[in-house]
């Protein structure tokens, strides 16, 4: 199952090093990372997901607050949750698709961010069902490239992950 | 009142530091990132520095200082080939959590990442072998940074912590006020002590209920030094104990409650115990392959109980049912405590068809071997040295069947006296660790249990132990193979002793006489006991004493690796009574 892991570590040089080498040294998926410095910039909140069974998440949650590093951590799948992906992608708009690509940018609340003769370059977010869902909308062919941030989160209610 | 604070550089604070932390020795090398640092320990008597002719060397001897004492071994290297040299004995102490300071010198700040002389990524190369690590980037930070290092390497699970510091950051020309701190400040690390009182209770109620209950005890009770209520706990309840390799001695072997070391080369009934227990009292252990064998067969009846400080060493390789985190010693008293305000008890009297049982399986004798007058058996040589030493060795051990011969006949009966590389399986650890255990403990005598294959990955430490006057006694079961290799060379690939044979041995006699220490060879069974009373007796000497001993001996009763509890093989000459039984 996929989980995303949110970890508020110290924001010290090798505190992400020391995360991605856990996963690596233990052979637990990584599928994307993101991580910046918070409001308290000795901070950092990184988003993690990986997949795996109930027994691996729950060594892989373990074996995280071992880090000295890291100070709490949340599994954010186990409660309500809102999850966010950006994504920049650079497509071609020669004449004939302009239109289809601007209409198909505010079907998925997408803003057009640069433009040229013959590209546009299309700036998203949402689930990342929802970017998966507008690569196939416009389809491989018109797809020059692709950056997303991979997700990150945040619990819903009133409490969160602070200190 | 605090005294004004002294003005020190970089160099001397390092130094100022280790003595207020209470260190004694530092086991190291020097090299020219750590030159500032050796001048501050030139110019001071309170710790003393042990020259080693190898960094690995330095690392064992302080893992087996920590060992012997419970108190944090220290070591100081310098970059680079001193920090990889150091590496193996720094994954060594992790694997067996050990608590450890290893300083790394570091080439200067403003060269790091230039592929400078002598420069490696410490921090990145030694990050997964280590509880933390840290790199020392301004002269003000050292002092909170040693203060962090030993908090971290000691409580919790201890293990070893690197502090990496660049040759600038000890520049003896700058000096800045000096004040160790009285307390550690760490947002981030929070090791739990007490156990939850529920989950006892919860604990309790089941070992109350058991009717073939076995306690089965690791390094953790030897860390958390909680021997003496483990013993309290198993005489209280006559529950019988086994041990894993690095249990050993944390209850006493010579009393009838304990049933042997288990797993691979554990003994018959301690295995056996283990697949027919409905109830298992895991403490200050973590289900290691070698103990667990094939995960599948693992205890089948058994409800679990398990013990420990380390909160991601549960459910890790088996499946718990009922998980208690916290430091031993603590949860044991509570759980005694329990026990005693309990209506219901638990006696051997209670367990007397489970004793039944386990005696059964104990008439096995497992641990007999057949005896020669021609040649010496190995174990026969183990159970001589007991026999010498009254048991009552500090015993340090390098990685082989020696290592398993020692385990199974040196009867351990107080903790910190078994010292070996358990989890890494370090060759070449044994000679090192004694010398820190001997430094520890100048009044006792140390030995070394070695093979002549891993006697010689840290043989130049012969000379550590000269400079230093260490009268250790290396027993050296010398059986011309890797005898370890040999025997699953034999059992698994048809016999083809793929480069197990060690030729080209030197006369280690003589190689020891080089050294100026004693050397002394033994061929036959019946010098043995002399010689060792004759080694034994050279209190300020250091006797290596090469034993020939019989090179076809294999360790049993073995477990093949994957293979469950109940799939021992025995020794041949109890093959045929285990087809009865």
């Amino acid at each position: 199952m996929r989980h995303i892991i949110s970890i508020l570590l110290e924001n010290e040089s090798g505190a992400l090093s020391r995360v991605a080498g856990l996963f690596s040294a233990r052979g637990y998926n990584i599928e994307s990372l993101s991580v910046a410095p918070t409001e308290d910039p000795t901070l950092s909140r990184m988003t993690l997901v990986t997949t795996g069974n109930e027994a691996i998440v729950e060594q892989i949650k373990k074996q995280l607050n071992k880090l000295v590093d890291v100070i709490k951590l949340m599994d954010l799948t186990e409660g309500s949750h809102i999850e966010r992906e950006m994504m920049l992608i650079k497509v071609t708009a020669k004449k004939s698709h302009r239109e289809e690509f601007k209409r198909l940018a505010d079907i998925f609340r997408a803003n057009i961010i640069d433009v040229t003769s013959s590209s546009y370059v299309v700036e998203l977010t949402g689930r990342s069902r929802k970017l998966d869902a507008f690569i196939a909308a416009v389809g491989f062919d018109h797809v020059i490239e692709v950056v997303r941030s991979g997700p990150t989160g945040i619990s819903r209610g009133d409490k969160g992950l602070t200190l | 009142m605090r005294e004004l604070a002294v003005e020190l550089s970089g160099a001397e604070i390092v130094v100022r530091a280790l003595k207020d932390e209470g260190v004694e020795y530092v086991f190291g090398y020097p090299g020219g990132a750590v030159l500032h640092l050796y001048d501050a320990i030139f110019q001071q008597q309170d710790v003393r520095h042990i020259l080693v002719r190898h960094e690995q060397g330095a690392t064992h001897a302080a893992d087996g200082y920590a060992r012997a004492t419970g108190r944090p071994g220290v070591v100081l290297v310098t970059s680079g080939p001193g920090a990889t040299n150091a590496v193996t004995g720094i994954a060594t102490a992790y694997m067996d959590s050990i608590p450890m300071v290893v300083i790394t010198g570091q080439v200067p700040s403003a060269v790091i990442g230039s592929d400078a002389f002598q420069e490696v990524d410490t921090v990145g190369i030694t990050r997964p072998c280590v509880k933390h690590n840290f790199l020392v980037k301004r002269s003000e930070d050292i002092a909170e940074v040693v203060k962090k290092a030993f908090y971290v390497a000691t409580t919790g699970r201890p293990g070893p912590v690197v502090i990496d510091i660049p040759k600038d950051i000890t520049d003896p020309a700058v000096k800045i006020p000096y004040v160790y701190p009285d307390k550690v400040k760490m947002r981030s690390y929070k090791p739990v002590t007490e156990g939850h009182p529920g989950q006892i209770k919860r604990a309790l109620e089941i070992l109350l209920k058991a009717k073939r209950p076995v306690i089965y005890s690791g390094g953790g009770v030897v860390l958390g030094e909680a021997s003496k209520e483990l013993t309290t706990l198993v005489q209280e309840t006559g529950i019988p104990i086994t041990q894993t390799l690095m249990g050993l001695g944390s209850f006493p072997a010579s009393d009838d409650h304990f049933i042997g070391m288990l797993g691979m080369h554990g003994s018959y009934e301690s295995n056996m115990a283990m697949h027919e227990t409905d109830v298992l009292l895991a403490i200050g252990a973590r289900f290691d392959d070698r103990v667990t064998g094939k995960i599948a067969n693992f205890c089948p009846h058994a409800t679990i109980i398990h013990i420990d400080i380390d909160p991601a060493s549960i459910s890790k390789n088996v499946r718990v049912d009922v998980p208690i985190v916290g430091c031993v010693k603590t949860v044991l008293k509570e759980l005694l405590k329990g026990l005693k305000a309990s209506k219901k008890k638990i006696s051997k009297d209670s367990l007397k068809d489970w004793w039944k049982q386990i005696d059964g399986w104990r008439d096995m004798k497992c641990m007999t071997y057949v005896h020669s007058d021609q040649v010496i058996k190995p174990q026969f040589a183990v159970e001589t040295l007991h026999k010498v030493t009254d048991g009552d060795l500090y015993l340090t051990s390098d990685v082989g069947q020696h290592q398993m011969w020692a385990a199974q006949y040196y009867k351990f009966n107080k903790p910190r006296r078994w010292i070996n590389s358990g989890g890494l399986g370090t060759m070449g650890f044994g000679l090192p660790a004694a010398m820190g255990v001997q430094l520890a403990h100048p009044d006792k005598t140390v030995g070394v249990i070695s093979g002549e294959a891993s006697i010689l990955m840290c043989i130049q430490e012969l000379a550590t132990c000269m400079q230093y006057q260490l009268p250790l006694k290396i027993i050296l079961l010398n059986n011309g193979y890797m005898g370890m290799v040999r025997q699953w060379q034999e059992f698994f690939y048809d016999s083809r002793y793929s480069h197990s044979y060690v030729d080209a041995l030197p006369d280690f006699v003589k190689l020891a006489e080089s050294f100026g220490h004693v050397g002394m060879q033994v061929e036959n069974p019946a010098d043995l006991e002399g010689a060792m009373q004759e080694a034994f007796a050279m209190q300020d000497r250091l006797v290596f004493m090469n034993v020939i001993v019989d090179p076809a001996e294999n360790v049993y009763p073995m477990i093949e690796a994957g293979k469950g509890h109940h799939e021992m093989h025995l020794p041949p000459h109890l093959r045929a009574e285990r087809e009865l039984a």
